[in-house]
């Protein structure tokens, strides 16, 4: 079964955009059933990794890999890497005006989860009940996809998609930002749902602690400037909330290992 | 007839372009004469006035130079010498499908038209060349007084009405297409609906062109006397050939007070048929005359659907769209005209380019000095998918009357890498992911479409975005 291999094996992994090294050699392990994050100020490399594992097409590839369950996903297109069970949270979700959010969903689910598990009772029961968990009302379904949606609307469909299309890996970009503390909760419910006693993994990108309270992810990256400077337990976000990124900038210049 | 795959592979992914093997009754020689107009005019035992109508229709077109707008580098390409301008393939209309001959009864089930009519169709007309081969209405409409007939039988059963409504609306000398069509107009629908009476299902046109270097010239005129309503429905296609066809309409819409015309058209011809078509309706009080305009075949479409707001209180609506693929030009778009106090119009034009398609909307707005608090408005989108393609907008506006509020919006756009990726990352391949951009981009236009309808035109789009991503 896949719990013998990480759900998430990211290996010296360097990448580039237009000639600019942007991520410098990160190495991350997500064993199955775990959350991790990824913390980092803005400009730190946090959204490349997010958008390479998802398989974006402008970056490159300049060395190292990314493996699901073992196996090497650098050469799957993006939809090919959904199908295979990875799931990305946008920072910026894309509006499509005219595409209904009904139809996108089931037309997702049918892509990702195959054709029967997008019809007929158990599909309509699944979304009643993802719609409930994230409050979100019926009327949202004959929507169009992201179009003048607020910023807490775009994040909790990020995260009604995420439940519906139930990925092996969920990667989440800065989906807590732009969310009241309500809806932190909820989104923090919905990862834990997804991830907390199955064989899959969550990956949650942010510059903040405060989802992480709710989460509670059994590791937490710290990464400046393309690089993974600290890995730690929990109470690595709390050090970071207390004394800032340049402190422990310093730390780490200083020699100091945070396990 | 041929058979299917040979033609699929014959004409790629346009899923119309297969062709029946040629069995005409009566076939005329290529080319345009007066006696071509007489000749026409007496197979069908015309009455002297329409004989005479069309002679001088004839004329016009001879003397009027081509149009010096729109594509006129197309349209000097025309060759009317090599248009075979009458092809009858049936000798009569059948009033059931049985009495359709058996290849062009096989070419209109491929094409879905008699479960159309089970399903959810009042009435149908199926136009194969020059003349309907099938027509069938419900008997209740019937009972009702509806008259639903090609044109030809038409102005026999009903020359009182024909001649009394016939070219009112465009005048042959409108422009040479108009006077084309009234010269050697054949077919079409012929369309009353008596005082009061609703239409609940649409009626359907289908017009089929079959053999090469065909010219389809179908007349409709239809009548909606006070406070009635209908919805025509017209659909077309073609076989695909190296050699180009060409179809040139005229529809002349009177809506009388307090009617409601709604006439859609999805049309699909092959891209080697020249699409230059004259729709025009009058508008009397308080009634409403809406386009539903989809353009998404033909080599060259120049199409403007109208609507003269002559009573007051009257309302126009046009929605059209248009896709512009490899070598086409989808040249459509609007014309309105208030001529009447308290008239209303909403203009809202889509087009898509894609693989060096051009998409150009062309509207012309008026409000006449007399016409007091009109409102107007008109919104045109364009979306463009690669960097060949093109789009032009040409509006004019004239407003004439300073009570008038109008209003007008343009956008052009194009796809984003970000929203393909967005919709990649969801399981959806490239093209699926340009398909639901671009199927979105038509929504509005496809939810006013009957569902059927909506449903093929949404595959068809798919269809197209599948075809250039390798």
């Amino acid at each position: 079964m896949s719990g013998e291999k990480p759900i998430l094996a990211i290996s010296n992994l360097h990448v580039g955009i237009e000639g600019t090294e942007i991520l410098k050699g990160i190495d991350i392990t997500i064993p199955s059933g775990e959350i991790h994050a990824i913390m980092g100020r803005n400009g730190s490399g946090k959204t490349t990794a997010a958008n390479v594992i998802m398989g974006h097409p402008s970056y490159d590839i300049e060395d190292g890999d990314v493996q699901l369950s073992g196996e090497s996903i650098l050469d799957l297109e993006p939809w090919e890497r959904s199908r295979s069970g990875v799931f990305l949270s946008f920072q910026y979700p894309q509006a499509v005006p005219g595409l209904q959010v009904g139809n996108f969903l089931r037309k997702s689910v049918s892509s990702v989860r195959g054709d029967d598990a997008a019809k007929g009772a158990a599909f309509r029961e699944d979304l009643k009940n993802a719609m409930s968990k994230l409050n979100i009302p019926s009327s949202f379904l004959s929507r169009y996809v992201n179009d003048g949606f607020s910023g807490g609307e775009k994040k909790r469909f990020e995260i009604l998609q995420m439940m519906l299309l139930k990925p092996r890996l969920a990667v989440l970009d800065e989906t807590d930002s732009g969310l009241d503390i309500d809806g932190i909760r909820t989104v923090a419910e919905g990862i834990n749902e997804v991830v907390r006693g199955t064989e899959n993994g969550a990956l949650i990108i942010t510059h903040y602690s405060r989802i992480l309270e709710h989460v509670q992810p059994d590791r937490i990256h710290v990464m400046i400037g393309g690089k993974i400077v600290a890995s730690g337990g929990p109470g690595l976000a709390s050090l970071l909330e207390e004394n800032g990124y340049d402190w422990l900038e310093e730390r780490v210049a200083e020699g100091d290992v945070f396990e | 007839m041929s058979q299917p795959s040979e033609a699929r592979e014959a004409v790629g992914d346009y899923k119309a372009g297969w062709h029946d093997p040629e069995n005409s009754t009566i076939r005329f020689d290529f080319g345009l004469s007066e006696q071509v107009v007489r000749d026409i005019s007496e197979l069908k035992s015309e009455p002297e006035w329409m004989t005479e109508m069309r002679l001088k229709a004839y004329r016009h077109f001879v003397d009027r130079p081509m149009p010096n707008w729109g594509n006129t580098e197309i349209l000097e390409d025309i060759d009317f010498d090599n248009v075979c301008y009458f092809l009858r393939s049936s000798d009569q209309t059948g009033e059931s499908w049985e009495d359709v001959p058996e290849d062009i009864r096989n070419t209109f089930e491929r094409l879905g038209i008699p479960e159309a009519e089970q399903k959810w169709l009042s009435g149908v007309t199926a136009q194969y060349e020059s003349e309907t081969v099938y027509h069938s209405i419900r008997e209740d409409l019937e009972k009702q007084g509806v008259i639903f007939l090609d044109m030809d039988s038409g102005l026999r059963e009903y020359e009182d009405i024909v001649k009394r409504y016939f070219g009112t609306v465009i005048p042959f000398s409108d422009n040479k297409f108009s006077a084309l069509n009234t010269a050697v107009w054949s077919g079409g629908s012929f369309i009353y609906v008596p005082k009061g009476v609703s239409v609940e299902m649409p009626v359907q046109a289908y017009f089929r062109i079959n053999a090469k270097n065909m010219g389809q010239f179908e007349r409709t005129l239809i009548i909606a006397d006070e406070g009635s309503s209908i919805h025509y429905v017209e659909g077309c296609t073609a076989p695909t050939y190296s050699t180009d066809s060409l179809h040139s309409a005229v529809v002349e819409l009177i809506a009388l007070p307090g009617a409601h015309i709604r006439y859609t058209t999805v049309q699909n011809w092959s891209n080697n048929v020249y699409n230059l078509v004259t729709k025009r309706g009058v508008a009397h009080e308080d009634s409403k005359i809406e386009w539903v305009d989809g353009n998404i075949g033909s080599k060259l479409t120049m199409k403007y659907p109208a609507v003269i707001l002559k009573g007051e209180g009257s309302h126009a609506e046009v929605i059209s769209v248009a896709y512009a693929g490899a070598g086409q030009h989808q040249d459509a778009g609007a014309k309105v005209h208030h001529l009447a106090s308290n008239t209303t119009s909403n203009i809202l034009s889509k087009s898509i380019s894609k693989d060096g398609g051009r998409g150009s909307y062309r509207g012309m707005a008026k409000i006449m000095p007399k016409a007091e608090n009109c409102r107007m408005n008109i919104v045109c989108d364009a979306l463009i998918l690669d960097e060949g393609s093109r789009s032009d907008t040409y509006p004019t506006m004239e407003v004439g009357n300073a009570s008038a509020h109008c209003e007008h919006e343009a956008s052009v756009s194009k796809v984003g890498d970000e929203q393909l990726f967005y919709l990649m990352s969801r399981g959806h391949t490239e093209a699926e992911a340009l398909g639901m951009i671009v199927n979105g981009f038509f929504e509005p236009f496809t939810k006013e479409l009957p569902m059927e309808y909506a449903v093929e035109l949404n595959k068809l789009m798919a269809l197209e975005m599948e075809g250039s991503i390798g």
